[in-house]
């Protein structure tokens, strides 16, 4: 939190206001050379990526592996979303792996046929987000209120639901999904004109919004800015919900867990810049004493935030267990938790809280399960696979540490 | 205004940490329209006797007055419900946040269901700061690690002003500024108490003290050694109370 004490000169200056477009751009690159990146290294990166396996793989640029990879991506961004919360408060949740497993465990077992507790599917699905809640705010707490540092609490976490979930599967070892409805989340397709409408109402949605701010704005007497700031965000995610039901549509469709994960990529994204809640995460990661003595209940926050994680997790455990048609042994194992992790971070989120947006998930997951889409693609082995997600989860926090100090030497 | 009566009265605030006692009947006041300054060397007791007033810490004895009339402050809530405001010296504000959200943190303007009206805040934010000629902040809508110390000073006050406040304590001001920003920060404290606000400020900087000071309140070893008319002494007599202390003969509170 070192800001350097400025100049000054740099007090007396009356700076233009960024009306014209030019200003703009100039304004957007002052920023990003005073080490402010934004999203820009994701986007070329992920183009990067994109022609390096079209050229290497016929199959790669194809609707088929679009619509193979959204349901792929839909776990780690899912939970990817709990980790920017996380991260926000400047907080670690390391238990997300197997707590997710933990969670599609309990929702195997409520659905399970023939077991007693054969419930209905959506019995079964509230179950396990519960779980995942509880968990989550039971981990919270130890950190909330105890203090006990987050790394610890969830790393015990950790090994104490990987335990469990052994326990639980013990005897049979796997349990088989049988309920067409929670199948359904990873494997069910729209019918091509749901896929146009839901493109639609992206649209109209995004028109509506900036319309409605356009005129809350006037009313207040406010400057509205440039006209091309308020249009290219509409233009830009319009375009792309198009685009991307264009290609789903020439395969199966639009993926219901694509329609999921962008469903809840907006809430979260609402909830974290639209809400009083989302606010306080905010001040709480940027300095918690501050927080504090403007009267917000840090404690009620932390735990939120890791409820937020558990249910994220247990969302995450769900898509899983619907993807696989089954929950087994290495339910929430293997490299999902850094997986989530690792696209909080190469999404953009500081790992010192307080920076990040929700859309992170989504930017991060897309670069790392596109590489490991494409990787399997080529027929590389898993070696290559984990040694390439290193290389671009170090490259990622060496950004986010670097910018940091670029940041604070411009006194941002 | 000198003749008006008091909107902040303590009297014979007694606060002991321990065996340690850090405030002994101590008496101090503040009106509306005026700067009061709070001086004393380190461990007179000018912290704790903030914390005592801004609900932080609990009296263990006096009385304290709003108004003329009795109140009990028992946390920063009740502090801030009469509409005190303390400025601290390490301004608690949230780097990652803009100028709006920070001068709103904690109270926000928002519907029912907890959605925030940003229109409205960022509409009051730039009237406050215009109010209070702060001019130098380009955009509201910048994150306050961008902004110089003097600014940074100039948010956390116009904080404490946007809540209808009635009093505002500042707590060294202007440690860690440079000539230029200080310059701005007496300004502004001035214009605060131009606006009617009974304004407190704590400084070890008797020249900034003179500078915007009416009247001049000086502790030592928590007691209180006297009041000054700003206009009536000099920064000798003030050194000689904050180093030896003398009778209260200026006492006027």
């Amino acid at each position: 939190m070192s800001t350097s004490a400025p100049s000054a000169p740099a007090e007396l200056r009356r700076p233009e206001t960024p009306e014209s477009l030019g200003a703009l751009v100039r304004q957007r690159w002052e920023a990003l050379k005073a080490g402010d990146v934004g999203s820009l290294p994701v986007l070329v990166f992920m183009v990067g990526i994109v022609v390096f396996f079209t050229l290497k793989v016929n199959v790669f640029f194809t609707a088929v592996n679009f619509d193979n990879l959204l349901p792929q991506m839909a776990q780690v961004t899912v939970m990817a979303i709990g980790v920017v919360f996380v991260l926000l408060i400047g907080e670690i949740d390391l238990s997300i792996g197997y707590l997710s497993g933990l969670c599609s465990v309990v929702l195997a077992e409520l659905q399970l046929p023939g077991s007693g507790h054969d419930y209905p599917w959506w019995v079964a699905i509230l179950g396990a987000l519960a779980v995942g809640a509880l968990i989550g705010g039971v981990q919270g707490s130890f950190v909330a209120f105890l203090g006990v540092p987050s790394f610890v609490v969830t790393l015990a976490g950790l090994l104490a639901w990987q335990g469990v979930i052994i326990q639980a599967l013990g005897t049979q070892g796997v349990i088989t999904v049988y309920d067409r409805q929670i199948n359904d989340i990873s494997n069910y397709f729209f019918p091509d004109w749901f896929g146009w409408a839901l493109a639609g109402a992206v649209t109209a949605g995004l028109v509506g919004i900036t319309i409605g701010r356009i005129v809350s704005r006037r009313r207040a007497g406010l400057r509205l800015g440039n006209p091309a700031a308020l249009l290219l965000p509409v233009l830009l995610w319009s375009g792309a919900a198009w685009l991307g039901v264009a290609i789903a549509n020439r395969d199966r469709g639009v993926p219901f867990a694509g329609v999921l994960m962008v469903a809840l990529l907006l809430f979260w994204t609402y909830v974290a810049q639209r809400t009083t809640f989302g606010r306080h995460v905010y001040a709480v990661g940027g300095n918690a004493e501050a927080a504090r003595r403007a009267g917000i209940n840090v404690a009620f926050i932390r735990v939120v935030v890791f409820m937020i994680s558990g249910v994220m997790a247990a969302v995450g455990g769900i898509v899983a267990a619907s993807f696989l048609q089954s929950v087994d042994l290495t339910a929430g194992s293997g490299t999902i938790l850094l997986d989530a992790i690792a696209a909080a971070v190469i999404g953009g989120t500081s790992l010192f809280g307080g920076r990040g947006f929700v859309k992170a998930a989504l930017l991060g997951a897309m670069i790392t399960q596109t590489i490991q889409n494409g990787i399997d693609l080529v027929g590389y082995s898993d070696a290559v696979k984990d040694v390439v997600t290193a290389v671009i989860l170090l490259a990622a926090v060496t950004l986010d540490s670097v910018s940091r100090r670029r940041l604070a030497r411009s006194g941002r | 205004m000198a003749t008006t009566s008091p909107t902040l009265e303590l009297s014979g605030i007694t606060k002991a940490f321990g065996s340690v006692q850090a405030l002994a009947d101590v008496d101090f006041a503040v009106r509306s329209g005026e700067v009061m300054a709070l001086v004393g060397d380190n461990g007179a007791g000018k912290s704790t006797l903030i914390k005592c007033v801004a609900g932080i810490y609990p009296i263990d004895a006096g009385e304290i007055r709003f108004d003329g009339r009795e109140v009990h402050i028992h946390g920063p809530k009740d502090a801030a419900q009469l509409g005190i405001e303390v400025v601290y010296q390490d301004l608690a504000l949230c780097d990652n946040l803009d100028v709006v959200q920070n001068m709103f943190l904690g109270r926000e303007v928002r519907t029912p269901l907890f959605r925030l009206k940003e229109a409205p805040m960022e509409q009051r934010t730039a009237e406050t700061l215009d109010s209070l000629s702060v001019t130098t902040i380009q955009s509201v809508r910048q994150p306050v690690a961008s902004l110089s110390g003097g600014q940074r000073q100039s948010v956390a006050v116009a904080r404490a002003v946007l809540w209808n406040s009635r009093v505002v304590i500042l707590d060294e001001p202007t440690a860690a500024l440079g000539v230029a920003q200080t310059r701005q920060v007496l300004e502004l404290v001035k214009r605060l108490a131009e606006q009617g606000l009974a304004v407190v400020i704590i400084s070890h900087n008797l020249n900034d003290v003179f500078e915007v000071a009416d009247r001049i309140s000086v502790l030592r070893l928590g007691r209180n050694v006297g009041v000054f008319e700003r206009a009536q002494t000099t920064q000798q007599d003030v050194v000689a109370a904050i180093t030896f202390g003398i009778p209260e003969r200026e006492s006027a509170a």
